[in-house]
């Protein structure tokens, strides 16, 4: 990056480092930070309206549907996150190509499965063979939201679920004496009121989710825990202008310091949201501001 | 211009009957990124090493058009098998065990010698606690012995258990240690004898695909004729190493 970085075994140790820190594989550790903070901040909303979606069906009054609701809280909350991310990840992607084999390659005659290989026509490839990397990347990437997604929208569809249940039952009977059908007082006094019970819940998944990002290098993604540990790992003279011995220590301690400045700033968020949710709620959080105001 | 149509078509046509069954295909190619000289990431954060260098070469000489895919060591099997990439060369070892998952074709690197590396000249390398990387002939190797076991996922891991004490000794292929001991300043040492284990080091495939092996295996044969694989084996492991 710098002119002097021609030859850093001749530099001090300020300008050594200053070259060592710009080099092309520590410009893609940073540019790894922005992937984790791009799969959370796309994640986050796509689970939570999986959450939504899934607390919705658990109490639909339709069998069917609340079956279906359970049963993904249930099934997906008692799977392992590693082996959901080892099992489902691969199946979805062959159903894709699966399905896209019988459309586009209904000729084909040999076996979809020989032996423990899986063999899809060239056409059906997802993404095709010769797509460059930065496609196979993204496709990797879209899984790992889509992934991510299911597994914490699960958990959250249980924590909306007792938090539409946490409504005072007085609030639903107060709403059907007004005349409002089952519909409007779920979406004008339930959905308004549940979020000062579920954030609680919703914020301890947030917290989790932060954290789960190593995962995605069971995707083939590149994340900042992966890049720690290529970086810290002892590089010798040979292989290296910047040779050094194992310093994965220091990245990790780097790592340390992001990821609590991370939880840090996510609290003080979440104060600040519960507070706006708590007002005017019959909580005692609400009655204190109430009474703080009065006072 | 109508030549140039004509030209084209039977271009097509030959193209075709050549690549009945993949054309345009790019083949893929899975490395692990961590194991210098064999494969890692150099200071511009591209792939080098002995295989980048050679598998380039051997897909110019086929003709093909490859393009390198990181993967961890340990899923490095499976996404081959689900066709995620299509070949493996990452200082894999020919073993009968991977023999029956997946296809080798002939090596392109002599059988190798592993070799113990500990941190003093009297470390236990016969009963004592041994680091070996997950899923290599190494960790086989020593599980079958009289030495205990401890298993890590990365060959960093590894080299590290020795010199924080955790493990008497490393056990590992030669080349990946020599450059270490090398540079340790007597922090580290070779302990015992070396121990020549596998079939060489060859690319995996598909067992599926027999028509890809044979035009690497008729690279590797061109190239190992020519002498040009010997040049490239003395420019990453150094004059010392085993050649054709």
């Amino acid at each position: 990056m710098f002119e002097f970085c021609e030859d850093p075994s001749t530099l001090d140790s300020l300008r050594w480092f200053s070259c060592y820190l710009t080099n092309g594989v520590h410009m893609q550790f940073y540019g790894s930070f922005i992937k984790v903070l791009a799969l959370l901040a796309i994640t986050a909303p796509v689970a939570l309206a999986f959450g939504f979606a899934g607390a919705m069906a658990a109490r639909s009054r339709v069998a069917p549907v609340a079956w279906f609701g359970k049963g993904y809280i249930a099934i997906v909350r008692g799977v392992p996150d590693i082996a959901f991310f080892l099992f489902f990840v691969i199946a979805l992607d062959q159903a894709f190509e699966y399905i896209r084999h019988r459309v586009l390659c209904p000729d084909w005659t040999d076996p979809i499965r020989q032996g423990s290989d899986f063999l899809v026509c060239q056409q059906a490839k997802l993404p095709l063979g010769s797509s460059p990397e930065w496609v196979h990347e993204t496709y990797g990437f879209f899984l790992a939201v889509i992934t991510f997604s299911i597994v914490f929208g699960a958990f959250a569809a249980n924590v909306l679920y007792g938090g539409m249940r946490a409504v005072p039952r007085a609030q639903m009977e107060t709403a059907e004496a007004y005349g409002m059908t089952r519909r409007q007082t779920f979406w004008r006094i339930v959905v308004p009121q549940m979020w000062v019970y579920a954030l609680p819940g919703l914020s301890n998944l947030w917290m989790v989710l932060i954290k789960a990002t190593p995962l995605l290098f069971l995707l083939g993604i590149e994340d900042i825990v992966y890049w720690a540990r290529e970086l810290g790992s002892t590089k010798t003279a040979r292989f290296s202008d910047y040779p050094h011995g194992d310093w994965r220590m220091w990245y990790f301690l780097g790592l340390l310091v992001f990821y609590l400045a991370m939880t840090r700033v996510s609290e003080v968020v979440l104060e600040r949201l519960m507070v706006r949710l708590t007002h005017g709620q019959a909580t005692t959080g609400g009655e204190a501001q109430r009474k703080a105001v009065a006072a | 211009m109508k030549t140039l149509i004509l030209g084209t078509a039977a271009l097509a046509l030959t193209a075709g009957l050549a690549f009945a069954a993949g054309h345009e295909k790019t083949v893929r190619m899975g490395t692990e990124g961590a194991y210098a000289p064999y494969n890692f990431i150099n200071d511009s954060g591209e792939l080098a090493g002995f295989e980048i260098d050679l598998g380039n070469e051997l897909c110019a000489r086929a003709e093909l058009t490859c393009e390198w895919v990181k993967n961890d060591w340990d899923s490095i099997i499976p996404n081959l098998v689900s066709a995620n990439y299509d070949t493996i060369m990452a200082g894999m070892s020919i073993t009968a065990e991977r023999d029956e998952v997946i296809d080798f074709t002939q090596d392109y690197f002599p059988p190798t010698a592993s070799a113990y590396v500990a941190a003093a000249d009297n470390a236990d390398w016969e009963t004592g606690v041994i680091a070996a990387q997950t899923a290599t002939i190494q960790a086989a190797h020593i599980a079958e012995g009289g030495a205990t076991l401890v298993e890590f996922a990365t060959p960093e891991e590894t080299v590290a258990a020795v010199r924080n004490g955790e493990a008497d000794a490393v056990f590992a292929d030669r080349d990946y240690l020599a450059p270490l001991v090398e540079e340790s300043g007597g922090a580290l040492v070779f302990v015992g004898p070396d121990v020549p284990l596998g079939g060489g080091v060859g690319m995996g495939l598909r067992e599926s695909d027999g028509e890809l092996k044979d035009k690497f295996n008729a690279a590797i044969t061109a190239m190992k004729e020519d002498g040009s694989l010997n040049e490239l084996l003395v420019k990453w492991f150094g004059e010392g190493v085993q050649t054709y």
